[in-house]
C-alpha cells in the first residue's frame, strides 16, 4: 500500500526555483494497479522520480508512505530495498557492465540491505534465466552491456525483468509503452500482468490509452499541471482518448 | 564550500578506515648509513657479493647520476627530493642466513603476509603460483622452484642472478634500459638492491603465472628494484606484479627498473597492480613511484604486452614502453590509472617502431576524483626501415566530481609513409543518471561508482590473469571509495 498525502516538489532551474508537484494526493491498495495520464509537461515523470527518491528535486511538503513507513527521507537504494522499483522511460547505458553483472549487484545490494543472505553465481543463473525467458530475453542478451546498443523494445523488456528479478512491492512504470511497436507493447504487457498479484501494487504512467487496453488499470487519474485533477474507472482513459486532454485541461495538449 | 568539507570528511575517512594495507612490521634491519656516496654504492656491493663488473657498473651510474637533471617534463609536482635523507640498503636479519623453505623464514613476515591476505602457504597450495618475495630489498622466500627447474625456468633474485647465472645478468643488465636513460633509471642502476630474474629457455611455455609481491617497510628506505626478464625463442611467460605499501609519515622514494627481452617468436606478458600508500588526507606521506619499464621486442614476431592497474602512490611516473625491433613484433600497453585524493598520476607508454609489420596497440583508461590530476602520456614513434606498421590507441579519460583533472598528451611521430596510426580519445563524466538508474536498483552511491567504473575500465581489466582481475576489481572499488557524496 503506497500513500501519497500533499506533495510538492520543486527543481532548482535557470530562472529560479520551479515547483513541479502542486499537491499530490494519491493511495494505492495493495493488489491495485492505478493508472495516471496527462498531457506532455504536467509532472508525470517528475512524480516518478519524487517518488524513486532522485536528489535533483526538492519535497517541500507532503509525505510518501509505503507500506505505512514514511520514506521520504530515504536515498533511492533504500527505497529500493523497501520494495520501490522505477522502470525508466529512459533505460540508461552502462558501458562494460554485462546485464548478468549489473543483475546480480543489483539483487545482492537488496538482498544485503534486507538482511537476507547473498545469492551465489547459480543461483542468480537460475534466476535471470527462469525470468527471462518468460518476457522472452535471450542468453545472448545477458552477456550485453546495460542498455548498450539496445533496441528501444529490449530496453523496455529490460527494464521489467530487473523489475520480475528485484520482486517490489511498488512498481512504477513511466512511459513504459512509450517507443514500443505492438508487439513489444504486448510482451512488456504480458510480464507486467504476470506480477500482479494480491500484495504488489502499480502505478502506470502513460500518455495514451494504448497501453492500458493490455494492463487494466482498477483506477485512473488524470493529471495536469502539477495535479490530480480527475479520477476514475478505466472508462476514463476511453474518455480521454476521445476527447483529448483539452477537455479535461482547458486547453489543447 | 559546504560541498568541500563534506568531502574532506569522507576522504579523511576513507584513508582513516579503509587503508587496511597500512602497519608495520617491527623487524631490525641491517642497514647502510644513511645517505649516497661512492661508499654507499661500494658497501651496497659488497654486502650483495657483487662481482668486479657489476660494481664498476653501479659506480659508473652513480657518477653519471650526479650529473643527470631531474626529468621535469612530467605533470607532477612535489618538492625537491633529498637524497642525502634516506637509507639505500635495508635487510631482515634474518635474511643473512638465508632462509631455506618456509619454515626457515621470519613468523613475522609470514604474519605482514597473512594481513596482506596473501598468505603463502596458501598460494603455494591452492593458487600454483610461485612467489618470489621481495622483502625490505631481500628476497626471502621462493617457491615452486623445483617445478621451474624442471620446465628449465630460472627464476630467482637478481642477486642470485648475479652469482649464478653471471653470463646472462652481464648480457642483458642495461641493455633495454641503459644507466644513463633517465635519472631515477640511474640512481637505480647505482643502487639497486633487489629484485627478480627470469629466464626461459628456448620453446618454452613457462608453466606457471609468475609472481612477485614487492613491499616497503622501512622508515625511509627507498626501494630499487631491478627486474630483469629474457624470453629465449618461441618461449612464452606471464608475470604478475603487486604491490601494497604501509602507511608512512614521510615522502618514500620507489625508483624500480623492468627490463624485458623477447626473442623470436617470444612472448612476454607483464602484469602490475600497483597500491602503494597514496599520502594522508592532506596528500603527505605517500609514495613517489618512479619506474622505467621498457620491453625490448628483439626477435621476429615476438609480442610484449603490458597490463597495468595503477590505484596508489602520491605520484607515479611511468611509461612501460616497447621497442619493436623485430620484424613481425608486437607490443601492447593496457593501464587502468586511478587517482582519488591528492594523487598525481602522469603514465603511459612508449611504442617505438623499428622493424617491420610491427603492430602495438595502446588502451589507457584514467578515472580522476578528489583533488587529484591524471595524465595520459604516450609516445607511436615509427622510425624510417618501420615498413606497414601500424598502431591503434583508445585513451579514456573519467571524471568523478569537479576538482580533478584529466590530461591526455599523445605524440606521433611518423617517419615512414606506409604507417597506419589510429588515435581515439575520449572524456566523459559519471552522469547523474547513471548514479541514479544504480541507485534506484539498491547499489549505494559507492558501489554503483565501483560498478559504473569497473565497466568503463573492463577493456584492460579483462586482460589481467584471472587470480588478478578478481582481487583488482575490488580495488577500483577501494580506490575510490569516498570520491562521492
Amino acid at each position: 500500500m503506497i500513500k501519497i498525502n500533499n506533495l510538492h516538489a520543486s527543481i532548482e532551474t535557470d530562472e529560479g526555483t520551479k515547483e513541479i508537484l502542486k499537491g499530490i494526493d494519491l493511495e494505492i491498495g495493495d493488489g491495485k494497479v492505478h493508472a495516471i495520464m496527462g498531457p506532455n509537461g504536467s509532472g508525470k515523470s517528475t512524480l516518478s522520480y519524487v517518488l524513486a527518491g532522485r536528489e535533483d528535486y526538492e519535497v517541500t511538503k507532503g509525505s510518501i508512505e509505503l507500506d505505512g513507513q514514511n520514506i521520504l527521507e530515504l536515498p533511492p537504494e533504500e527505497r529500493a530495498a523497501a520494495g520501490l522499483f522505477l522502470a525508466f522511460q529512459y533505460p540508461v547505458e552502462i558501458p562494460g557492465v554485462n546485464m548478468s553483472t549489473f543483475l546480480k549487484t543489483s539483487v545482492n545490494a537488496v538482498r544485503k540491505q534486507r538482511g537476507q543472505e547473498e545469492l551465489d553465481a547459480l543461483a542468480m543463473l537460475k534466476l535471470i534465466r527462469e525470468k527471462s525467458k518468460e518476457l522472452g530475453i535471450s542468453d545472448e542478451m545477458m552477456k550485453r552491456a546495460v542498455n548498450v546498443g539496445f533496441s528501444g523494445g529490449e530496453k523496455k523488456r529490460n527494464e521489467i525483468l530487473q523489475m520480475a528479478i528485484l520482486e517490489p512491492k511498488f512498481c512504477v512504470l513511466d512511459e513504459t509503452d512509450s517507443g514500443l511497436d505492438i508487439d513489444a507493447l504486448k510482451i512488456v504487457a504480458d510480464g507486467v500482468n504476470k506480477m500482479r498479484g494480491a500484495k504488489r501494487s502499480f502505478l502506470v504512467i502513460t500518455h495514451y490509452q494504448r497501453l492500458l487496453d493490455y494492463i487494466k488499470p482498477d483506477v485512473v487519474h488524470v493529471m495536469a499541471g502539477g495535479k490530480i485533477i480527475k479520477t476514475g474507472g478505466p472508462e476514463l482513459a476511453l474518455e480521454l482518448e476521445k476527447s483529448g486532454y483539452a477537455a479535461f485541461t482547458g486547453k489543447a495538449a | 564550500m559546504s560541498s568541500i568539507t563534506e568531502e574532506t570528511i569522507k576522504t579523511v575517512e576513507s584513508l582513516g578506515g579503509k587503508y587496511t594495507a597500512g602497519f608495520v612490521t617491527d623487524i631490525e634491519s641491517e642497514k647502510a648509513p644513511k645517505g649516497l656516496s661512492e661508499d654507499i654504492v661500494r658497501f651496497i656491493s659488497k654486502k650483495k657479493g657483487e662481482p668486479e663488473w657489476l660494481l664498476e657498473w653501479r659506480l659508473k651510474a652513480y657518477r653519471h647520476w650526479q650529473k643527470m637533471p631531474e626529468p621535469t617534463w612530467a605533470k607532477v609536482d612535489f618538492p625537491p627530493i633529498d637524497y642525502q635523507d634516506a637509507y639505500y640498503y635495508a635487510a631482515p636479519k634474518s635474511a643473512s642466513d638465508g632462509p631455506k623453505s618456509l619454515e626457515d623464514v621470519d613468523p613475522k613476515l609470514l604474519e605482514t603476509y597473512e594481513k596482506l591476505g596473501i598468505p603463502l602457504r596458501e598460494r603455494e597450495m591452492l593458487a600454483g603460483v610461485a612467489v618470489d618475495v621481495v622483502f625490505d630489498s631481500v628476497s626471502v622466500a621462493t617457491t615452486f622452484k623445483a617445478k621451474l627447474k624442471e620446465a628449465g625456468v630460472i627464476f630467482c633474485s637478481i642477486s642470485e642472478a648475479v652469482k649464478e647465472h653471471p653470463e646472462l645478468v652481464k648480457k642483458y643488465l642495461g641493455s633495454v634500459v641503459p644507466f644513463a636513460d633517465n635519472k631515477h633509471a640511474c640512481l637505480n642502476s647505482a643502487v639497486f638492491t633487489d629484485g627478480s630474474f627470469v629466464y626461459i629457455p628456448p620453446g618454452v611455455r613457462c608453466p606457471m603465472e609468475l609472481s612477485t609481491y614487492f613491499r616497503i617497510n622501512e622508515l625511509n628506505t627507498g626501494q630499487f628494484e631491478r627486474t630483469l626478464i629474457i624470453a629465449d625463442k618461441g618461449s612464452y611467460v606471464s608475470y604478475l606484479e603487486g604491490c601494497t605499501a604501509p602507511m608512512r609519515d614521510t615522502r618514500q622514494l620507489h625508483a624500480a627498473v623492468v627490463e624485458l627481452i623477447a626473442h623470436d617468436d617470444a612472448t612476454i606478458k607483464y602484469s602490475t597492480v600497483q597500491n602503494w600508500f597514496p599520502g594522508d588526507e592532506n596528500g603527505k606521506g605517500g609514495i613517489y613511484n618512479f619506474v622505467t619499464k621498457r620491453g625490448l621486442c628483439e626477435g621476429r614476431n615476438s609480442k610484449i604486452s603490458w597490463t597495468q592497474v595503477e590505484t596508489g602512490s602520491a605520484i607515479t611516473w611511468k611509461y612501460p614502453s616497447c621497442i619493436l625491433k623485430g620484424d613481425g613484433s608486437q607490443g601492447e600497453f593496457y593501464s587502468v590509472a586511478i587517482t582519488n585524493g591528492h594523487q598525481q598520476a602522469d603514465t603511459g607508454t612508449k611504442m617505438i617502431h623499428l622493424g617491420k609489420n610491427t603492430r602495438s596497440r595502446i588502451v589507457s583508461k584514467g578515472i580522476s576524483a578528489g583533488k587529484s590530476d591524471n595524465t595520459y602520456r604516450g609516445l607511436v614513434k615509427i622510425m624510417p626501415k618501420a615498413e606497414n606498421a601500424r598502431n591503434f590507441t583508445q585513451c579514456d579519460s573519467l571524471l568523478i566530481g569537479d576538482n580533478c583533472g584529466a590530461h591526455t598528451v599523445p605524440y606521433i611521430e611518423s617517419r615512414n609513409k606506409t604507417a597506419n596510426l589510429e588515435h581515439e580519445a575520449t572524456t566523459s563524466k559519471i552522469s547523474e543518471d547513471q548514479m541514479f538508474y544504480c541507485t534506484q536498483r539498491g547499489l549505494s552511491e559507492e558501489e554503483a561508482v565501483a560498478l559504473i567504473v569497473n565497466g568503463f575500465a573492463r577493456e584492460v581489466l579483462q586482460n589481467l590473469p584471472m587470480e588478478f582481475a578478481v582481487e583488482a576489481q575490488k580495488l577500483v572499488g577501494i580506490s575510490l571509495e569516498g570520491s562521492v557524496g
